[in-house]
């Protein structure tokens, strides 16, 4: 049996010794100025108001209440999530329930589902549903694959050395998965909640659909019926500080990380555990979770396919599925590069301007993607004008936006490198560049491609930044489904609703397929 | 550990990503070159790509002018012109609505029209200082379910729902520009306090809010509610989807000069930065020309501006639609329109 070290000690020793700047530092901290290029365009507009007016405006009593709704609404979603999504890893990564790591495939398909299109086809279902429950249930619904695909990570690679030692030394079953694996959980399932909190605290159109006034929606609407950035800026500002708010509570609850391991022999791969009679109960309870988050929306979809009557464009429909991949790809490799710096760091460090750097890069993940797309107006046309409207300032569009999606798999792969396999690479003579590129990167090539897939699918399906960032005449999928939207042609929107579907469920696929090979 | 075998999928990714964003690169580099060399007609287009990709397609057919569109939500494209300012590369900009055209007037971000193009459309429906012109009108209508209202009961006035009969059963889209425009309309020509005093009424009356005038007309249809104020081509538009005789919905004109009845127009104009493209101005001269005033009668179902092209079938004409007496560049005064929602709780 392998020797097992989950340390804590030591990891607190090597910050101190190492303390001071490095080149990850720089290259982290310039990663994170990017994320914030938004927020410096926000307070540059607030500030041009008059900051009596900027009090007058969040002073409102409205202003207090909707914040007060959209933070219970992103907390409940988050919350919902991690208490669903935990289990649904549990049975999917560690039991015999039928279907095995398949579930895993089915789990992270919602991904492929923009929340738009799940709040639109249950609204075509049942008319009447609106309000805060269905807000809360779909949203989680569709935020769910945030926790569950990290936490299936966790638990597929977790060696059953630990709960084995808790055993011999007189904990029961459960009692061992309590204290010696649930803590390896948490920061998995933490990071999962906060994307989802924050996904639910820039979300548009599922809460306009279904009628639920969050603070999101009420930017929107002050911006879409005055053309005014100004209010919808400062607005902007509390989504911010509730997004830091988010982010601290996070870090609260994800606790030190240092879970790395060491010892003689590989770890070995975890035992199934054998639900007995729960067996069936468990692949009910899956099936109706699933068949509510994927089910409904794709009979929807199918029935408003067969509804419709006009042709579609076969031209149109393949180059709108061709750019959606070439946007999201360029946007995936940008924000790849700036989340590797800011993970690695956040895994090695525990120095307050790594926090600061870390939170930093989430800011991007709480804002509105049309004020997002707007700060990007501004400093494209400021900075570099010749990229004004071109793919790479729509990839950088992207980067910015979801950012965050990547910095958490990177930053979970790179705390199980143990630091001490690259001071052996050190002390054998291998230089930091040699060190990094043999043991650092190939250990967390998985992480890191986890994080590539999480940005790729949700650029896919990203809206309103793409529509004021994309090249003048460049459709995706997801325009090509606004525009069809926006006029009310439901029946002939949803081929393209289809496609966005089927072409996010790839990289979402893979995603899972990922998770479940690192066992 | 197993890291070999998971290095091979990510260098392939990593690989695909680069390539990825050299394309970008290239793309970009290529782009701006391309706008240098060909000179297409750049538009901004606040109306969908369904209502006028076809007419823009054919302008380029008749006059070999190439047109580059980019296809967004009104006021969206209207913030991001104003964003943009005299670096903007547009030329064109088309909104579903006076109220935008207005707003980027005052901005100073257009150029003027010269007068034999603003003369095609009657004063009401053209820009006070010339620089921008309706290309089709779009009235405001009551939506009712003619399977659960006879026509007999039809209000006259917009001002006759808050009536408790109608309790629970009006359909209104609050945050839709065309709605505020019309509250604008109210404010303008009833005075504030009678327009507080309606809409303090409405949400008395328990008004039904809903995000856009599609599901407001879809709501009636479906019986979940009897009336809702929209524009009346909305109902052409699910006609033509799914077919006249399978809808209950109806559209009901107010009477004339009811605030209730305004037609705002869809319109265009040339932006500052276009000025000196004499395409851009060919451009707007043909959205007046017969051809696609026709194109919209026809097709999008509103009502064309110039003298001599008739509405659809089952439309009054639009004179004796007519509106309440207000200049159209008002509706631009958005601001109090957005306050006072704020104030009696429907923003």
């Amino acid at each position: 049996m392998a020797a097992t070290l989950t340390a804590r000690g030591p990891a607190r020793q090597r910050s101190t010794r190492t303390s001071g700047v490095t080149a990850l530092h720089v290259l982290a901290t310039a990663a994170s100025l990017v994320a914030i290029v938004p927020l410096g365009y926000l307070v540059a507009r607030a500030g041009g108001l008059g900051w009596g007016t900027v009090w007058d405006v969040l002073a409102q009593e409205r202003t207090v209440a909707l914040a007060v709704r959209s933070v219970g609404l992103a907390a409940a979603v988050a919350l919902t999530c991690v208490v669903v999504g935990v289990p649904v890893a549990w049975l999917a990564a560690r039991t015999d329930v039928p279907g095995g790591r398949w579930w895993l495939a089915v789990a992270a398909l919602p991904l492929a589902v923009p929340s738009y299109v799940t709040a639109y086809t249950w609204v075509a279902a049942v008319p009447s549903v609106q309000g805060f429950l269905p807000a809360w249930l779909l949203l989680s619904l569709s935020c769910l694959p945030y926790v569950v695909l990290p936490v299936a990570a966790v638990l597929s690679r977790v060696d059953p050395a630990l709960e084995d030692v808790a055993r011999t030394l007189g904990a029961g079953p459960v009692s061992a998965f309590r204290r010696a694996v649930s803590p390896l959980l948490l920061p998995a399932a933490a990071a999962g909640g906060l994307l989802a909190a924050l996904y639910v605290l820039s979300d548009f159109g599922a809460v306009s659909l279904l009628r639920f006034d969050s603070f999101t929606r009420v930017i929107y609407t002050s911006f879409r019926a005055s053309f005014d950035r100004t209010t919808a800026a400062v607005l902007a500002l509390v989504l911010v500080v509730l997004a830091v708010g988010f982010v601290l509570l996070e870090r609260r609850a994800r606790g030190r990380d240092d879970r790395w391991r060491v010892g003689g022999g590989v770890s070995r791969v975890p035992t199934q555990i054998g639900l007995g009679r729960l067996r069936l109960p468990a692949l009910a309870a899956l099936v109706a979770l699933y068949g509510l988050a994927l089910g409904v929306p794709a009979v929807m979809l199918a029935v408003l396919m067969l509804r419709g009557r006009r042709a579609w464009d076969a031209g149109e429909w393949l180059a709108a599925a061709g750019n959606t991949v070439l946007a999201s790809g360029v946007g995936t490799g940008i924000a790849l590069v700036l989340a590797v710096p800011i993970g690695m760091l956040a895994a090695r460090r525990v120095d307050r301007w790594t926090r600061v750097v870390e939170s930093a890069a989430y800011l991007g993940h709480a804002l509105p993607g049309v004020l997002v797309g707007l700060s990007l107006v501004s400093l494209g046309l400021a900075v570099l004008p010749g990229l004004y409207q071109s793919l790479a300032l729509l990839g950088f569009g992207y980067a910015v936006l979801f950012l965050s999606n990547a910095i958490g798999s990177v930053r979970s792969a790179a705390v199980q490198v143990p630091p001490v396999l690259e001071e052996v690479g050190r002390t054998l003579g291998a230089g930091g560049l040699t060190t990094w590129r043999r043991i650092t990167v190939p250990m967390t090539a998985p992480g890191i491609t986890a994080g590539a897939l999480l940005v790729l699918v949700t650029a896919m399906k990203e809206l309103p930044a793409t529509l004021m960032l994309r090249p003048t005449g460049m459709d995706t999928l997801a325009t090509e489904l606004w525009t069809r939207t926006a006029v009310g042609a439901y029946a002939e929107a949803a081929p393209y609703a289809v496609t966005l579907v089927l072409a996010a469920a790839v990289p979402a696929f893979l995603l899972a397929q990922l998770v479940g090979r690192t066992a | 550990m197993t890291s070999r075998h998971r290095r091979r999928p990510a260098a392939a990714l990593g690989l695909a990503l680069a390539a990825l964003l050299l394309t970008a690169c290239g793309g970009a580099g290529s782009g701006s070159e391309d706008q240098a060399a060909d000179d297409a007609v750049v538009v901004y287009s606040g109306r969908s790509e369904g209502l006028v990709g076809p007419l823009l397609a054919r302008f380029t057919d008749s006059t070999g002018v190439a047109v580059s569109v980019r296809y967004g939500d009104t006021a969206e494209l209207a913030a991001q012109l104003l964003e943009e300012g005299d670096r903007s590369p547009a030329e064109i900009y088309l909104s579903q609505d006076a109220g935008a055209l207005e707003r980027l007037h005052q901005a100073g971000l257009l150029a003027p029209l010269p007068a034999r193009t603003l003369d095609l459309v009657p004063a009401t429906y053209r820009g006070d200082d010339g620089t921008w012109v309706g290309t089709s009108g779009r009235a405001r209508v009551l939506f009712y379910n003619d399977d659960t209202v006879a026509v007999a009961d039809l209000p006259d006035s917009v001002l006759d729902l808050t009536d408790p009969r109608w309790k629970g059963q009006v359909g209104i889209a609050a945050a839709n520009a065309s709605f505020q425009s019309f509250v604008t309309a109210m404010r303008i020509t009833l005075g504030e306090q009678a327009a507080e005093e309606w809409l303090t009424a409405m949400v008395a009356n328990d008004v039904q809010r809903y995000d856009n005038n599609s599901a407001i007309r879809d709501a009636v249809d479906s019986g979940q509610i009897s009336l809702g104020l929209a524009n009346h081509y909305y109902w052409f538009e699910k006609a033509t989807e799914v077919g006249a005789e399978s809808l209950a919905v109806q559209n009901h004109f107010l009477a004339a000069r009811d605030v209730g009845s305004l037609v705002n127009v869809a319109g265009a104009a040339v932006l500052a930065t276009g000025a000196e493209d004499a395409d851009a101005l060919r451009l707007v001269d043909f959205l007046l020309s017969s051809q696609a005033q026709e194109y919209f009668a026809t097709t999008t179902f509103e009502y064309p501006l110039v003298a001599g092209v008739d509405p659809a079938d089952g439309l009054p004409a639009l004179a004796d639609v007519e509106g309440p007496d207000i200049s159209l560049g008002q509706l631009a005064d958005l601001d109090g329109t957005q306050a006072l929602l704020t104030r009696v709780g429907l923003l």
